[in-house]
């Protein structure tokens, strides 16, 4: 994670080892702030006495690095050196992180041993170099719904939700121990049936939004986004600003509670995690001067831009793209229900292309149901079957069309559970695999397997009813018996031949580099 | 007379055995399991030797390739019927050069040495008569019998040898031999079982209850969850339908997704197949795999209008090549599937392989 984490390196070292020695779990924010006050400590200290301790300093810092033998880094002596009678600031800074550094030492030498005491100089001594610029510590909180074994953070959440006047949605069922740290919700109870009617709090619209996200009735990242955006236009066209409030801060701070409702009724998508986020800025750029009308109005627009850029702009670019990957005679197979994935096989059937279509479906969800009505009734002709006869039909295939859920930063691609199977197999059997993929859904996380983060759905779903029997009927009463109904899984980026985005047709590991480039435009 | 009303008895009862096959094996996955398969067809196997009017060791082998020849055709997914069959033939053999006081013949393998030593004593047409040779016929098929009952708890006595405290086990659909070795193991380790449920048919729950009434943790995941589970799997567990004779399987569909993953993720993979599945078959498109049943199991009719438009598969088998297999759990051991041919020529004569 924190790979550019130059300054906090010691820091993080030292307040972790002071919370082990303490035996107390303290969560990321409590050792931010932390950090921060004691550097407003120091700051004040330092402000007083300058000259004097500036060249003590510099022969401590030269005597503290020569003297382990365990330290042959020359480089970073002469950097910390060379802005040091330039800059006061960084002077500061440096003269902190070398109390800080002897007073590790000093703490590491009593209670662990010689070793530790090497390596934490060493390390920080190293870490300087780098330019602060582009490898930006990254602090990264972990989101709540990952946490859920946390009491700690369940209670702040609690809190939190209490001031937002949301219901708190409760866990259902057995969990599978493997995944205590989720959420598993119950469709059959959802959030809506604990808000009074009508809501004060909560928009209408948004009611609405959070109820048909939690039934399933709108499913797909590129739908629930288009939802979500439409939602908000609605917010924002019946938002009125309150006197001596301004409507960059205070539309803001309406969107908090609506986002943590839509959260709670579902977990937010890395789709609609990147356009909440664009809506946000787009929102603190209004300048205060702008009329509440005609700041509305360029928000509004905001939203039209942003869905016709990234969604149906990109899907045009897209399909065109994939239409040069498919020719005459192609067997193509897809997996589940991906509006992009149809969108393109539309368009390619519409430029008179022979091919015939593989749907590939799995249980609970049954989706591919419904991609395989949508391209019966353009007249592709299609054949059905589960994931459990992939290797069946498999043989028969000559490419592979996924969609994909978000594009991770280190290749991987989440998408729907079952998806890095067929990749799987594909794979074996040598078929190319294709992800198609907008650029507005990759984010910036990283990820390896499918334990860490995921969505747990409705557990009884998995229940099924054949010849009049159903064996898992009572399955809560049974102690050691669990089911897993998983939402996504990770495909690692070597099943992956090739993913087609707006931007043109990148290998998999070029997703960083789309990142950063985005990054730096906007 | 007796003989005419036991004949008739006998071929109502091989017509009986036929109808069942038939019926038995449509759709639902085999209505009775491949032990009670065995069992059933060795048990018709010896009241025909016992019953049927033969002379020679050579007419009660072609009486017997008769009927085989007609079970088999009745139900060919059925594998176990060919294999009882076929070991039934070796075991007449087997009676009848003992009989002769020919020595055993221990390597039935053609040999450059045997072929121009033994000249013309290959002629072995089973003409002799041998009034023993029905009581030692019938006396074996009932060894052979014993062995059928005692295969389950063979391979769930070796349970121990192969499972550790703390591990995560993987296993597919539904074996009544799988299953009884987990509860074996169960009885003295503390393990956790992942059972994927194998759609359409769904066999998988009724694994996962059974298992979990036995105390065993138990989590239930669909077909779609195999790979993103298997990270955290230590072995995967599966029973098969046949064993084929390159050490590949001919297991529920599903598997070789199962034994991919596998592999991915260098996880051993065990099969627990006793030696009744053993068969002398080697894996070819046209005959081997290729069982479907109603597609109705996959796009029930309440799709509507559709269902004209498309095509909907829905195969029972799947086959799975050897180098995916760590290693075969069987009543008489553990071999490795290189080994397998070598059993084959245990349990078979190369002669019978065509019936």
């Amino acid at each position: 994670m924190a790979d550019g984490g130059v300054t906090d390196g010691p820091d993080k070292n030292d307040d972790v080892e002071r919370a082990k020695c303490e035996g107390k779990e303290m969560t990321k924010e409590e050792k931010q702030r932390l950090r921060k006050e004691k550097k407003q400590q120091k700051k004040s200290k330092e402000k007083k006495d300058d000259a004097a301790s500036q060249e003590s300093e510099k022969g401590k810092k030269s005597d503290g690095k020569s003297s382990p033998a365990s330290q042959p880094l020359p480089k970073p002596t002469t950097q910390k050196e060379a802005p040091a009678p330039a800059d006061k600031p960084a002077k500061s800074k440096a003269e902190l992180k070398a109390e800080r550094r002897a007073r590790q030492e000093a703490d590491r030498a009593s209670k662990q041993g010689s070793k530790k005491g090497e390596v934490g100089p060493q390390a920080s001594a190293g870490k300087p170099k780098a330019p602060p610029s582009e490898l930006q510590p990254v602090v990264k909180r972990l989101p709540e719904h990952m946490q859920v074994d946390n009491p700690d953070v369940l209670k702040k959440l609690a809190k939190k939700l209490e001031r937002q006047q949301i219901p708190l949605r409760l866990d259902y069922g057995y969990k599978v121990s493997l995944f205590s740290h989720l959420h598993q919700y119950s469709r059959k109870a959802p959030l809506t049936q604990q808000l009074s009617i009508p809501s004060t709090v909560i928009h209408p619209a948004i009611v609405r939004l959070g109820l048909q996200y939690s039934q399933g009735i709108v499913a797909g990242s590129n739908a629930r986004s288009v939802a979500l955006l439409h939602a908000f236009k609605q917010v924002i066209s019946d938002y009125t600003t309150p006197p001596n409030e301004e409507l960059s801060r205070d539309l803001v701070n309406k969107l908090k509670p609506y986002i943590s409702f839509l959260n709670q009724c579902r977990p937010l998508s890395a789709s609609m995690g990147n356009a909440i986020k664009y809506i946000k800025k787009e929102i603190s750029n209004i300048p205060s001067q702008c009329k509440e009308e005609e700041a509305k109005r360029k928000l509004l627009n905001c939203i039209e831009c942003y869905i016709n850029e990234k969604i149906i702009l990109a899907a045009k670019a897209i399909a065109k793209y994939s239409i040069e990957k498919i020719s005459d005679g192609d067997v193509i197979l897809v997996y589940g229900c991906s509006s992009l994935v149809n969108h393109i096989l539309c368009e390619a059937f519409e430029k008179a292309i022979k091919f015939h279509v593989i749907v590939v479906d799995s249980r609970p969800r049954l989706e591919g149901r419904e991609a395989l009505r949508r391209l019966v009734q353009r007249g592709i002709s299609c054949t059905y079957v589960l994931i459990s006869a992939v290797s069946y039909i498999l043989p028969e295939v000559s490419k592979v069309f996924l969609g994909a859920h978000a594009l991770l930063a280190n290749g991987y691609v989440m998408s729907r559970v079952g998806t890095s199977q067929i990749a799987l197999v594909a794979k074996a059997f040598n078929v190319p695999v294709l992800v198609c993929c907008e650029t507005y859904k990759f984010c910036d996380r990283v990820q390896t397997d499918s334990f860490v983060s995921n969505e747990l759905d409705d557990p009884d779903d998995l229940i099924v009813t054949r010849k009049g029997k159903t064996q898992l009927e009572d399955w809560q009463q049974v102690d050691s018996l669990g089911l897993l109904n998983l939402v996504y899984d990770v495909t690692p980026p070597d099943f992956v031949d090739l993913v087609i985005t707006d931007l043109g047709m990148i290998p998999c590991t070029s997703v960083p580099v789309v990142l950063r480039v985005k990054n730096v435009d906007q | 007379m007796p003989g005419p009303d036991k004949e008739t008895d006998l071929t109502e009862r091989i017509e009986a055995f036929l109808s069942d096959l038939k019926r038995g094996g449509s759709g639902t996955g085999p209505l009775r399991g491949s032990a009670e398969m065995a069992r059933e067809t060795t048990s018709l196997l010896r009241r025909i030797t016992a019953q049927a009017r033969w002379s020679s060791a050579g007419d009660l082998m072609e009486i017997i390739r008769k009927e085989g020849r007609r079970m088999i055709a009745a139900q060919p997914s059925e594998t176990t019927v060919g294999n009882m069959i076929r070991r039934v033939l070796k075991i007449i053999r087997e009676e009848y050069a003992r009989s002769r006081g020919s020595s055993e013949e221990t390597d039935q393998q053609e040999s450059l040495h045997k072929l121009l030593t033994s000249g013309g004593l290959s002629e072995e047409n089973f003409r002799q008569h041998f009034t023993a040779l029905k009581a030692n016929v019938i006396e074996a098929i009932n060894e052979l019998l014993t062995e059928l009952e005692g295969t389950t708890d063979n391979i769930a006595m070796q349970a121990l040898e192969h499972i550790h405290s703390n591990e995560v086990i993987m296993t597919i659909g539904r074996s009544r031999t799988v299953e009884a070795f987990l509860k074996d193991a169960a009885r003295k380790r503390k393990f956790h079982v992942i059972v994927a449920e194998c759609a359409p048919f769904c066999q998988g729950h009724k694994m996962a209850t059974s298992l979990s009434k036995s105390g065993i943790e138990t989590t239930v995941i669909t077909d779609a969850a195999i790979f993103a589970v298997m990270s955290r799997v230590n072995k995967v567990i599966i029973g098969t339908q046949t064993v084929l004779a390159n050490g590949g399987l001919r297991a529920v569909n599903g598997t070789h997704t199962l034994a991919l993953a596998a592999k991915h993720h260098s996880t051993p993979l065990i099969i627990c197949a006793p030696m009744f599945k053993l068969s002398p078959q080697f894996p070819n498109e046209e005959d081997t795999f290729h069982k479907f049943v109603s597609p109705h199991e996959v796009l029930p009719f309440t799709e509507g209008e559709i269902l004209s438009k498309v095509n909907v598969h829905c195969p029972v088998f799947d086959y799975v090549p050897p180098e995916l297999i760590t290693l075969f759990i069987s009543n008489i051991g553990g071999h490795a599937p290189s080994y397998i041919y070598r059993l084959m020529s245990e349990l078979y004569h190369p002669e019978d392989h065509e019936l």
